[in-house]
């Protein structure tokens, strides 16, 4: 589903990843964990097509196909979805137009026509109710006002209305109670299948306790550095970050 | 000759044209007076500081159309809010369009300013209320001098009038430069409500500038909403003087949508004269190319337990300038005033400017007056996360502009006016949004 190759990546001159590879098949889910500033949330911004990060070199294939020069709306209607690790609120769009927006704008460049206001309510009801949504919440403006846990819900219910092919959650854990994660981990393992690929983006291993990934990755100066599966996630929780920089570093 | 002298001479014509015995033709020949000394303002004046008329005032415009032209409803239908029930006082090139109007005389009038100013049963009014707010400016005291035409609407006590009045001005382009002047005229009497909606529209891209003056009344417990759609175009240059007395308990909201035209000067009086008065002045501005908007809104506050609230949006594109001066006086008996006022403006592109400019002076102790102005761009941030969903750039943009301007429509009482300026807003971003907001 989405295959990193070699991937060089800068911001405003400085090189933040370094040659990163990372193949993720449909049907998996990958967690990329590592200390901050390793370049987690710069590669969740690429791969969504953040415009002020370039590309200096490598490729990123989305199914296939090279998405490096597609716009963040093309790729979002190729499937990809990143879950923002701060979603941006936006004043005098309520959560309902902003889906139904953001679908019919997406069915649009898909060339498939605007989804019936009956049906488009129903998916609003269905996915509310997975995430344990209160009806109201939908009528508020997106993310204005909204506590962390809230904005977080919020994030994968509109993961839910898109159905994306790859969805890339962002440090989805930070700011939620056990509550709230576990109704969040909850929505995402059913929104999980044989035909998506799930990457979770995480500083801490409690989330995998609830999404419980195929490999788990280590991401470190601008690089995966080590890979394994999920036992690699609770060594890391146990023994910190610090054996594996000086494995590196050796 | 410069146009102040042509405006000058052409009063001796004009009387030509009206009773000269009647006593509003004192008040006319008093400001034509005032309009000789004082004249059009200049930069040099601090409340046109940002705003000069120089490009406008250099044509040779007619004063006096020629002739009476007349337009079809089919070609004009598109300026009408034509899905609703209204009154409607039509003007073409300053002249009365009877077929394009509907007016009425049954319990309340919405007829012609040219009725109320000669026939007498309007006499006890018209002496109790014309030209009794304007300023003694030049271009009040202009418009004064050569009042005749306009609307006049007088809603008696405890009436409602039965459905919304627009009024609208069309310019033909049959001169090749014009100027106008409607003298409107506003009076709603004790308990009694109004809804009135406003447009110029040139129709050809021969110049025109309009100067009009409108006085409006709102007795004990009356209710007026104004809306005014300036969306004109490109040769079309308007300078609004709106003056509103507002006695007890009464609430009075002017809505201002400014989209288009050359110059646009808005001057928007609301004077207080009573008690738990409220007033509301809302505006939305977004324009391009090398428009120039000016909002100068004074609200005066004279008695104690009142309020006013101003919120005016402004969306800025290419070379276009804007000006927002928003003057509050609060008088040392008005105490428990709440005063409200915020000029929030997004820049689209490095060259466009706002000059925005609050100016309270408050005499009163126990008041609470507040004050905001912000200036941005949008939101890169904002942007990504729409166009992460899937919504195309431009898209975006729009629906962040929406947003931003979406508590000003809000407060817009008539739903098929709010979803009109939807459109407009729609077509003036190019671009569809599938709801209204």
């Amino acid at each position: 589903m989405l295959d990193i190759k070699d991937l060089h990546a800068s911001v405003e001159g400085k090189e933040i990843l370094k040659g990163l590879n990372l193949a993720v098949k449909a049907g998996e889910i990958h967690a990329i964990m590592g200390p901050n500033g390793a370049g987690k949330s710069t590669l969740a911004n690429i791969v969504a097509g953040k415009e002020e990060y370039e590309v200096t070199g490598g490729e990123i294939l989305l199914a296939g196909e090279d998405i490096d020069e597609l716009s963040a709306e093309e790729r979002a209607h190729k499937g990809v979805f990143l879950s923002f690790q701060y979603p941006v609120e936006i004043p005098g769009v309520t959560v309902t137009n902003f889906m139904k927006t953001a679908i019919n704008e997406t069915r649009k460049a898909q060339g498939i026509e605007e989804m019936p206001a009956k049906d488009m309510l129903k998916k609003i009801r269905e996915k509310s109710e997975l995430l344990e949504i209160d009806r109201k919440f939908l009528s508020r403006s997106l993310n204005e006002g909204f506590s962390g846990g809230e904005k977080k819900r919020n994030e994968i219910f509109q993961m839910a209305m898109m159905e994306p092919k790859l969805a890339i959650l962002d440090e989805t854990d930070s700011g939620l109670d056990i509550d709230a994660l576990r109704i969040v981990a909850n929505g995402v393992n059913k929104l999980k299948s044989e035909d998506n690929a799930i990457v979770v983006i995480t500083h801490y291993q409690r989330l995998l306790d609830y999404i419980v990934p195929d490999y788990v990755h280590v991401l470190y100066n601008g690089k995966i550095v080590k890979s394994g599966t999920k036992e690699l996630a609770l060594e890391l929780e146990e023994k910190g970050y610090d054996w594996i920089k000086e494995e590196i570093n050796a | 000759m410069e146009l102040k002298e042509k405006l000058v001479s052409s009063f001796l014509a004009f009387e030509d044209t009206v009773d000269i015995d009647a006593p509003v033709h004192d008040i006319r020949s008093e400001a034509i007076k005032v309009f000789e000394e004082k004249g059009f303002p200049t930069k040099k004046e601090e409340a046109w500081k940002y705003t000069s008329l120089n490009t406008i005032l250099k044509h040779d415009y007619s004063v006096f159309p020629k002739e009476e032209n007349t337009l079809e409803f089919r070609d004009v239908k598109k300026y009408f809010l034509h899905d609703l029930d209204t009154y409607k006082i039509v003007f073409i090139d300053g002249k009365y369009s009877s077929n394009l109007s509907e007016t009425t005389h049954d319990k309340i009038d919405v007829c012609l300013m040219s009725s109320a100013l000669t026939k007498d049963k309007y006499r006890p009014l018209i002496d109790n209320y014309f030209n009794k707010i304007p300023k003694e400016d030049g271009l009040s005291s202009l418009n004064t001098a050569f009042s005749k035409e306009g609307a006049y609407i007088y809603i008696p006590k405890n009436k409602l009038a039965d459905k919304p009045i627009q009024i609208i001005h069309f310019s033909t382009g049959k001169e090749s430069s014009l100027l106008l002047q409607p003298r409107n005229l506003i009076i709603v009497e004790e308990n009694s409500h109004v809804q009135i909606i406003e447009r110029h529209q040139s129709l050809t891209e021969n110049p025109v500038l309009t100067n009009s003056v409108t006085e409006i009344f709102a007795e004990k417990k009356a209710h007026v909403d104004y809306y005014k759609i300036q969306n004109d175009n490109q040769n079309a240059s308007l300078i609004d003087n709106t003056y509103i007395s507002q006695e007890t308990q009464s609430l009075a909201s002017v809505h201002t949508f400014a989209f288009g035209g050359h110059i646009t000067r808005n001057n928007l009086n609301f004077y207080q004269k009573g008690e738990r008065i409220d007033s509301v002045l809302n505006g939305i501005t977004i324009i391009e190319g090398k428009q120039h908007v000016d909002h100068n809104t004074l609200v005066h506050h004279t008695s104690p337990n009142c309020e006013s609230h101003q919120d005016y949006k402004g969306i800025f594109d290419e070379k276009a300038t804007g000006v927002f001066n928003g003057k509050i006086i609060v008088n040392k008996e008005a105490q428990k005033t709440n005063a409200f006022q915020s000029n929030n403006n997004l820049l689209l592109s490095d060259k466009a400017t706002i000059n925005s400019k609050p100016q309270l002076e408050i005499f009163a102790d126990d008041v609470k007056c507040s004050h905001g102005c912000t200036i941005g761009q949008l939101d890169e941030n904002a942007l990504f996360y729409m166009r992460s969903r899937g919504i195309g750039e431009k898209e975006a943009r729009a629906l962040m502009m929406y947003a931003f301007a979406n508590n000003v429509l809000e407060s817009v009482k008539i739903p098929e006016l709010k979803s009109r300026i939807n459109k407009l807003i729609a077509n003036k971003l190019n671009v569809h949004i599938g709801f209204d907001l």
